[in-house]
């Protein structure tokens, strides 16, 4: 591939399916506000897709915010820092959002959100030095996945990536996390781009945002044309219609860049890099104070919550203080989510703590929280026509109420990103998504051939 | 916290549309055909109507409580079921004749085979036929338009616009379009059934898919054959067929490809059968035959996951 050769797109390219969810952004204009220090915080060592980390503190241990407290050698992992400052109460197994129990770092602040004296920016100077740079830090992807990132940007020699596709799409409704960040953090949003093109020697940017942002446009444009890096006009700020979910990982590389992910494959796959906005501002505020991933931005939304707000809190924080410092419940909570509506888990209780990869609590009330009663499939096809991958989530279902494993395969059961879209629009209410992630353990357990 | 929390799979908000919300619009949908069969056919035409759609909603309701199923008489299923029903019989049927093809529709066809989503052929369509080869000469005896300013409605008869032109006379196309001539309650408006089918496709209840690659394929077939291509699609079933009863979700293909092919094998059926079959219309059977053969179509039209045509090429 010729460099430099690539076009910056002007329009975004063709993308299948989706859903006509509501925007709700009601904090699009909120700007971020930081929260108290909390009494206590929670760090589940599993707080990112991978090896879950070991914790290196001890019950008793005295720690500032950025030391590390739990680590792992898997590739695909990222150490944990403390995200107060205070006393490490204990090491304990606690229910984790999934349902599923895990280790967890619990420590007693001491009020003072002392900063380590440990804490050095990083020389970061080479591919490598970004990549352990990025890796100590304790990135994950911060749009949702969790996903660690220096995994994301480490290249692996048989493969070439050009592009570096930033996900500010935000198609999820209510959040607004990574609109905030490109109003307020616009410079670090910028400067992390320009450090991950030059040191991954990659040849275009794209910033994919969903056009119903229209400051968070204007200011990146702004800050794209102002900016005397050189990297700078291989920079381009592509709004995108703003239909869910174009912030999916595949769909976003689809609109921004025309290329298709195989199946089974990743974005590198497709020569681009995909990373969320908030986590290459990051990217670029690590480098510049060594102050590793402790805080998270969250918005905080719904008919229960009393004041929607954007705030700013350090990771491990009980989901009921953040509610608090919102008002607390302007009505009884029937249904707490962590995440957006379409793709986020509810929660069992408002006792867990904030993870690295949240971008948002949502609580609602009854009203809102009671899902319509399931009803026979009508073979509408909505289900169909909304799928951005172009599955047939009907025909899925049936092979699953069959238990027909090679119909599942051949129906690309796998591909699933489970997006919600076609539960959404379904008709009769049908658990679309449920079936789906069914049908991926049915052939995950299934012998293989 | 004291109140419990609702757990539950992901997305936790959903669209607005239901199946009663779909049903409920293709009645709406529905009404301009039943008010022209009111003005031309007169106030027998509303009795056979309301005949046949009670019918249909308590036969839906009893065979669920006999089958000590979930009652699902809400959904409006029934209703519509009915109304396609009655505008599919001539004016002039026994009541009885209607509301047994009513009780075969929901019984025979829909229940008997799971109930709403589960039957392989439209009942309403299916009714027709069984009516139409139990009682050949009540189904098949017409109505003048305006019968009821004349006399008993047995005996004021005209021929439909298709038996018309078997035997060399025309009919005009004002006539046809207006639907002032003879014919099944529903299907001789055609101004009616253009304005419920763009009704539900700006609702976006139906994709335009199915009525209009049917429609094009007669018309294509006609100008093939040289026949009058307008007078083919205005005349018998074919607007009510590819707008109301080709689209019926359950009977026909999901996805769009196979939707064209559907449709494509109603328009060319329909047209061999009015021209070449000893049958003066043929919108019911070729719907029914391509109603068989959904499944096998959508085998061979189904859609590929994103990026498995790029996964094989890699």
């Amino acid at each position: 591939m010729d460099k430099a050769n690539l076009p910056l797109p002007k329009n975004p390219f063709r993308t299948r399916g989706g859903a006509k969810a509501p925007h709700r952004k009601n904090t699009l204009d909120s700007e971020s506000v930081v929260m108290p220090c909390p009494k206590q915080v929670i760090l589940p060592m599993v707080q990112h897709i991978g090896a879950p980390c070991k914790p290196t503190v001890k019950a008793g241990t005295l720690v500032a915010i950025g030391d590390v407290i739990a680590e792992s050698e898997g590739f695909v992992s990222a150490p944990i820092h403390a995200t107060v400052s205070g006393k490490v109460s204990k090491i304990a197994q606690v229910k984790l959002s999934t349902g599923q129990m895990g280790d967890a770092v619990i420590i007693d602040s001491d009020g003072e959100m002392r900063i380590s004296e440990n804490i050095k920016p990083p020389v970061v100077e080479t591919a490598q030095d970004l990549l352990d740079a990025v890796k100590a830090s304790g990135l994950v992807g911060l749009g949702g996945a969790g996903f660690p990132t220096h995994v994301k940007l480490n290249v692996p020699k048989d493969k070439k990536a050009d592009t570096l596709v930033i996900n500010c799409a935000e198609c999820e409704p209510y959040i607004t996390t990574d609109n905030r960040e490109a109003i307020e953090n616009t410079e670090n949003v910028l400067n992390g781009i320009v450090t991950v093109m030059r040191l991954l020697e990659l040849d275009r940017a794209i910033i994919g945002i969903e056009d119903n942002k229209p400051e968070a446009i204007k200011l990146l444009k702004k800050a794209v044309k102002d900016s005397k890096e050189k990297e700078a006009e291989r920079i381009c700020v592509l709004p995108l219609k703003a239909r869910y979910p174009q912030g999916a990982e595949k769909v976003l590389i689809k609109a921004c860049t025309n290329r298709v992910v195989p199946v089974g494959k990743l974005p590198l796959d497709a020569g681009c890099i995909v990373m969320n906005i908030t986590s290459v501002a990051f990217v670029s505020s690590y480098i510049k104070t060594g102050i590793p991933l402790v805080s998270k931005r969250v918005t905080v939304d719904g008919s229960a919550v009393a004041e929607a707000k954007n705030v700013i809190v350090p990771i491990g924080t009980p989901i009921k203080d953040v509610i608090e410092f919102c008002g607390g419940y302007s009505e009884p909570c029937a249904k707490l989510i962590s995440g957006g509506p379409m793709m986020g888990i509810s929660l069992a209780s408002d006792e867990f703590p904030v993870l690295k990869q949240n971008n948002a609590i949502l609580a609602f009330n009854e009203k809102d929280a009671v899902l319509q009663k399931t009803t026979d499939c009508i073979r509408c096809g909505r289900c169909v026509q909304s799928c951005p991958l172009s599955l047939m989530p009907t025909a899925i279902a049936n092979s699953v109420k069959l238990k027909d494993i090679d119909a599942l395969n051949k129906q690309g059961v796998m591909v699933c990103m489970e997006c919600g879209s076609c539960a959404f629009n379904c008709p009769a209410h049908r658990p679309l998504v449920q079936t789906m992630r069914q049908g991926k353990a049915m052939v995950k357990s299934a012998p293989k051939k | 916290m004291e109140e419990k929390l609702i757990v539950s799979a992901s997305p936790h908000i959903r669209a607005k549309t239901t199946t009663t919300n779909i049903m409920l619009d293709v009645i709406i949908a529905l009404m301009p055909a039943v008010v022209a069969s009111i003005i031309i056919f007169g106030f027998r035409a509303l009795m056979i109507i309301a005949d046949t759609v009670l019918v249909a909603v308590l036969a839906e309701f009893l065979s669920r409580k006999v089958m000590k199923r979930e009652n699902t008489v809400t959904d409006l299923s029934a209703v519509v079921t009915g109304l396609l029903l009655a505008l599919n019989l001539p004016v002039g049927i026994n009541p009885i004749f209607a509301a047994f093809g009513s009780v075969v529709a929901i019984v025979v066809v829909k229940q008997m085979f799971g109930g709403i989503g589960n039957n392989f052929v439209n009942p309403a369509l299916a009714a027709r036929i069984i009516l139409l080869s139990s009682f050949p000469t009540a189904m098949t005896t017409w109505a003048k338009p305006f019968w009821f300013r004349e006399g008993a409605v047995d005996a004021v008869t005209t021929a439909t616009p298709l038996a018309m032109y078997a035997n060399g006379e025309t009919t005009s196309l004002s006539d046809l379009f207006l639907g002032t001539t003879g014919g099944c309650l529903g299907e001789t408006c055609a101004l009616a059934l253009i304005i419920g089918g763009a009704y539900l496709m700006i609702r976006r209840v139906i994709s335009p898919v199915i009525p209009l690659t049917y429609i094009g394929t007669v018309a294509i077939m006609s100008l093939i054959f040289g026949q009058d291509i307008l007078f083919q699609l205005l005349s018998g079933g074919l607007l009510l067929g590819a707008i109301f009863m080709a689209t019926d979700y359950t009977t026909s293909p999901i996805n769009t490809k196979g939707k064209v092919v559907f449709a494509i094998g109603c328009g060319v059926l329909t047209f061999l059968i009015r021209n070449f079959a000893n049958l003066p219309e043929g919108v019911s059977f070729s719907i029914l035959i391509m109603n068989i053969l959904v499944p096998l179509i959508e085998r061979a039209t189904n859609p590929r996951p994103f990026g498995e045509k790029e996964s094989k090429n890699a």
